[in-house]
């Protein structure tokens, strides 16, 4: 299936979009904007188009320049990264939307740069979640995570160049974990591509270096995903970041890497290998039960929505590490479905906090006293992102947690049963705590009788509210529909 | 069963939240804003009497909206059940607007928009929990019911509302993701499916005795707003909230939801032949008997009259536990029944706490010695409401007590007979001295001089109205029960 361009101009139109606004960034810093809304609204539409067609006719196989593999580069498509492409396609686009106004007040010295490292991002991480070849989702890879140390160092100046530094490091030792990986792979397979190595590997499944391989890959992946124990980085990385960072890659960062990990024991190494040559299963399900607690319990500490949420991300890791380690279908189905509804959960909690410090200048909690009042359609929002997260129906947080669950009593993995429903309640506490603090104020004098006149309304400006709506009732509707996610996209996908 | 497919339960339910706009773009307009409220609560009544007539002729509507899973799917279904309490929820809610006017109002509250606004969405997700189709439906409207109300528990904003916020939210979710989340969970991977059905979803020995008693209890337990013992403390911590969400939610409403999800539960996911096979109502009657005498003492020593009347209802809840639970056609029938019952006879006794606290300010039950002259119309409908709460003709309460005791002796475990004796004692005791005080006071410091002349001061029209009309239908249930007795035996075959 060649006849398609869209998974091409996918990749293409972010790309030639970022070189566009390091042009423009020199000769006329309003275009930037525009020519990045243009890029992304193609790389949505190309996800659209894909989505559909893949849909319609199975996977696609894309070949780079025509040339066939395993010699030429391949993007291949089939329905899971379909779906990721198009999540992470609308999150890039509605995050745009969202940022501009923050950006033209806070980096407006910095308006080119931020824009064509931004799409720099957006472009690496569709290629990583479209690509067929080992090698290729490297540099990708590669390309993502230079362009958020980029991104990230543009926050608190005093904070975020430490924070990134921190990043740096990890994320190469992470990287170079997983080229080694790949290394060890081409010299046992003489192949790169994905389909053409799952096709040799097992005639070499007893192969030490086959297991070395594996072993460095998964800890690459988990490194780059920040799987408690390897999360350190992640917290400050994602807190000292500016919002508009952070809101675009908190969500996407770790659960494409979620991705990447499922593509590579699905695709590449075969459950087989996975479960029934290597006995690390049960290991790393208690590991992903440690990280949803850790996390939990760390979350509970904070005193700031954004670290808060932070840790909740890594929490939240540990879930859908855990639903694809459990070794059945409905685990993975959680996993594959978490991967979607995590991103828009947390994605609207970002965009809820970035409403929220763009009027007050800080999300910390002592500063959200009376908060309800001030700004009752950003907290809406947020009310809503934190019943997802905490699990509450018709959110889209607790169809996937249904998944997650079933799975786990199915395996017999009752610790990560307990240990998602604690975090439940863990979450449950975490936000119930903020909505409380924003619905008392300890201004209001007396008993709240008569009409007291309360603080001032003042919500955040509507070209930052509508992204925020939107993706609100996503999280309703993914959660209606997510019967229909399963049974049009996850399960035929996994067969 | 015969079923009718129609969208009538969705808009039964959605009505009053499609309501919530309108009440806050005519948050400056009062009389508007009640208007619309008054609206809703007469579309809805009208929806939920318009399928009565196919319920009673043994037909079942139902609408599957979402499916999740295989087997588990957003649904509705109106059997005579959630009939019963779909038509008691939404009656109420429209006498209660109106007590609203006059409390809120009378009180000067702030916040009333709010205050309205989540009060729709509370009735609205009560009456979702009604026509739930299954367990997964049914736990989605008692979350929403359970999110719902905390705004209207910490009304106040204060310090004290914050703590009982606190405690509600800890006791009501904690108790529902920890135990009725997984318990639920594990039933869907064992039977594949949710489906309410009076077979119960598990075949013989899919689940071993032991396992069955766990779940259960997780159930029973799980279910909080159902207020029993241990986890009913939230109750009397919620009385903070203004006396029309005393009334409406923690009389009838959220309360019920609870105990109406255990009936589903023990009658539609387990099914009672499993149960009488197990053995198991045994444990959930002594469960609710405990709770049935330990709240009831616990009423007795209570000074401030809204806190006695909410212990009072966490005794009165377990009488339908007990019923249901003692796995005999009258005891069922007994137990289903004082959802109505009881629902009339306790919205009356809060109404009459909330005209007294409006018209006098008075919360404590030893400043009301005498207050009966003053208020005459609010005492004796106080007086009719302790009857029905009692179980005395001539009031409706009569009948569940009736049935509830044929259940005992009809399942020989006479025992739980005792315990409601005990407890119409107990209520006895602890209600009718407030009305002999009311009228007749010990110590007439005042009266002395001239103690047959006293000024009527009853509380605003708005607020008087209502609890007149709860205490007239309290009497006259006594004398028509059948609609509601055929409603039951349509649901449960019996």
């Amino acid at each position: 299936m060649t006849g398609t361009v869209y998974p091409a101009l996918l990749i293409i139109g972010p790309l030639l979009a970022a070189i566009l606004c390091s042009g423009f960034s020199w000769v006329e810093k309003r275009a930037c904007y525009p020519v990045a809304a243009a890029g992304l609204l193609l790389a949505a539409y190309s996800a659209f188009r894909v989505l559909m067609e893949v849909l319609a006719s199975g996977t696609i196989q894309y070949r780079m320049a025509g040339w066939p593999p395993p010699i030429g580069i391949e993007l291949r498509i089939d329905l899971m990264n379909a779906l990721v492409l198009m999540v992470v396609a609308c999150i890039a686009l509605v995050n745009l939307f969202a940022s501009h106004r923050f950006v033209s007040r806070d980096l407006a010295d910095r308006e080119g740069t931020f824009y064509a490292v931004y799409l720099m991002f957006v472009t690496g991480i569709l290629g990583v979640s479209a690509t067929g070849d080992l090698f290729n989702l490297y540099v990708l890879l590669e390309i993502t995570s230079l362009a958020s140390y980029a991104l990230i160092a543009m926050g608190d100046p005093d904070r975020s160049p430490l924070a990134s530094l921190n990043y740096v490091f990890i994320g190469v030792i992470g990287a170079s974990f997983y080229l080694l990986g790949v290394g060890y792979i081409y010299i046992m397979t003489g192949s790169l591509n994905m389909v053409d190595v799952a096709s040799l590997l097992p005639a070499i499944h007893d192969s030490s270096a086959i297991l070395i391989a594996f072993i460095f890959c998964m800890i690459g992946v988990w490194i780059k995903m920040a799987l408690f124990p390897l999360h350190v980085w992640l917290p400050n990385a994602y807190t000292y970041a500016p919002l508009p960072v952070s809101r675009v890659i908190a969500p996407l960062m770790t659960k494409v890497m979620v991705y990447v990990m499922i593509r590579l024991m699905l695709t590449v190494f075969g459950l087989d290998y996975i479960f029934e040559k290597l006995d690390i299963a049960q290991a790393v399900v208690w590991l992903a039960t440690a990280a949803i607690l850790a996390g939990g319990v760390m979350a509970l500490a904070q005193k700031d929505i954004k670290k808060m949420a932070t840790y909740i991300i890594v929490s939240e890791i540990g879930y859908m590490v855990g639903g694809a380690w459990l070794g059945n279908k409905t685990g993975m189905t959680g996993s594959i479905l978490h991967i979607l509804n995590d991103a828009v959960m947390t994605f609207a909690l970002f965009l809820a906090a970035g409403n929220i410090a763009f009027r007050l200048k800080n999300v910390h909690f002592s500063s959200l006293e009376g908060i309800f009042t001030k700004m009752p359609w950003t907290m809406t929002g947020f009310v809503l992102a934190g019943f997802s997260i905490i699990g509450v129906p018709p959110t889209c947080g607790f169809f996937s947690k249904w998944y997650l669950v079933i799975g786990g009593i199915e395996a017999g993995a009752y610790h990560f049963v307990a240990a998602l429903i604690i975090s439940s309640l863990i979450c449950a506490v975490l936000f119930f705590r903020i909505f409380e603090i924003g619905f008392f104020s300890d201004d209001s004098h007396g008993h709240g009788h008569g009409h007291s006149a309360g603080p001032e309304m003042a919500e955040a400006p509507i070209s930052m509210l509508i992204p925020l709506g939107i993706t609100s009732l996503f999280l309703i509707g993914l959660g209606l529909y997510s019967g229909v996610i399963v049974n049009r996209i996850i399960h035929p996908f996994l067969g | 069963m015969d079923q009718i497919v129609s969208i009538k339960p969705l808009l039964a339910v959605l009505v009053s939240m499609f309501v919530i706009p309108v009440l806050v773009s005519s948050s400056r307009k009062p009389n508007v804003r009640e208007a619309w409220t008054f609206a809703a609560g007469a579309v809805k009544f009208f929806l939920v009497v318009s399928m009565l007539p196919a319920v009673l002729n043994g037909k079942e509507i139902v609408l599957e909206m979402f499916e999740i899973a295989p087997g588990a799917s957003i649904a509705f279904k109106v059997d005579g059940l959630g009939m019963l309490f779909a038509l008691v929820a939404s009656f109420l809610w429209m006498i209660t607007t109106m007590y609203s006017i006059g409390y809120m109002r009378g009180l000067d509250e702030h916040g009333q928009t709010r205050f309205y606004s989540f009060f729709a969405l509370a009735v609205s997700a009560t009456v979702g929990a009604a026509f739930s189709a299954n367990l997964l439906t049914l736990y989605l409207f008692y979350e929403i019911l359970s999110l719902a109300t905390y705004p209207l528990v910490a009304h106040h904003q204060d310090q004290k509302s914050k703590i009982s916020g606190r405690r509600y939210l800890i006791f009501i979710l904690g108790t529902s993701i920890g135990l009725v989340l997984p318990a639920m969970l594990y039933c869907y991977s064992v039977t594949g499916t949710l489906e309410f059905t009076n077979q119960g979803i598990f075949q013989a020995g899919q689940v071993s005795k032991p396992a069955m008693t766990v779940l259960l209890l997780m159930f029973v337990l799980g279910f909080a707003k159902a207020g029993i013992m241990p986890f009913h403390s939230w109750l009397p911590a919620a009385m903070v909230a203004p006396t029309p969400v005393s009334a409406l939610l923690h009389a009838v409403a959220v309360v019920k939801v609870g105990v109406f999800s255990i009936v589903r539960v023990m009658t539609g996911i387990f099914g009672i032949d499993l149960l009488s096979s197990m053995n198991l109502g045994t444990i959930v009657a002594a469960l609710a008997s405990v709770t049935i005498i330990v709240g009831s003492c616990i009423a007795l020593s209570q000074d401030e009259l809204k806190r006695r009347l909410a212990f009072s209802t966490i005794s009165q809840l377990s009488y339908i536990v007990l019923g249901v639970a003692l796995l005999s056609p009258n005891g069922i029938l007994g137990g289903v029944i004082h959802i109505v019952m009881h629902a009339f006879g306790k919205i009356t006794l809060f109404f009459c706490a909330g005209a007294i606290m409006v018209a006098t300010g008075k919360k404590y039950i030893s400043q009301m010695e005498g207050l009966g002259k003053k208020m005459p119309l609010t005492f004796a409908a106080f007086f009719v409401g302790s009857l029905g709460v009692i179980g005395l003709p001539p009031s409706g309460g009569f009948y569940s007590k009736w049935f509830i005791i044929l259940g005992t002796l009809e399942s020989g475990q006479m025992i739980f007979m005792v315990v409601l004796l005990l407890s119409s004692f107990l209520n006895a005791f602890y209600f009718l001295p407030i009305v002999f005080k009311g009228f007749f006071p010990k110590n007439t410091e005042s009266g002395s001089t001239a103690p047959s002349f006293v000024k009527i001061e009853e509380a605003p029209l708005c607020c008087v109205v209502p609890l007149t009309i709860t205490a007239l239908i309290s009497i006259i249930l006594f004398f028509t029960p059948d609609l509601f007795i055929d409603l039951i035996k349509t649901a449960l075959g019996i």
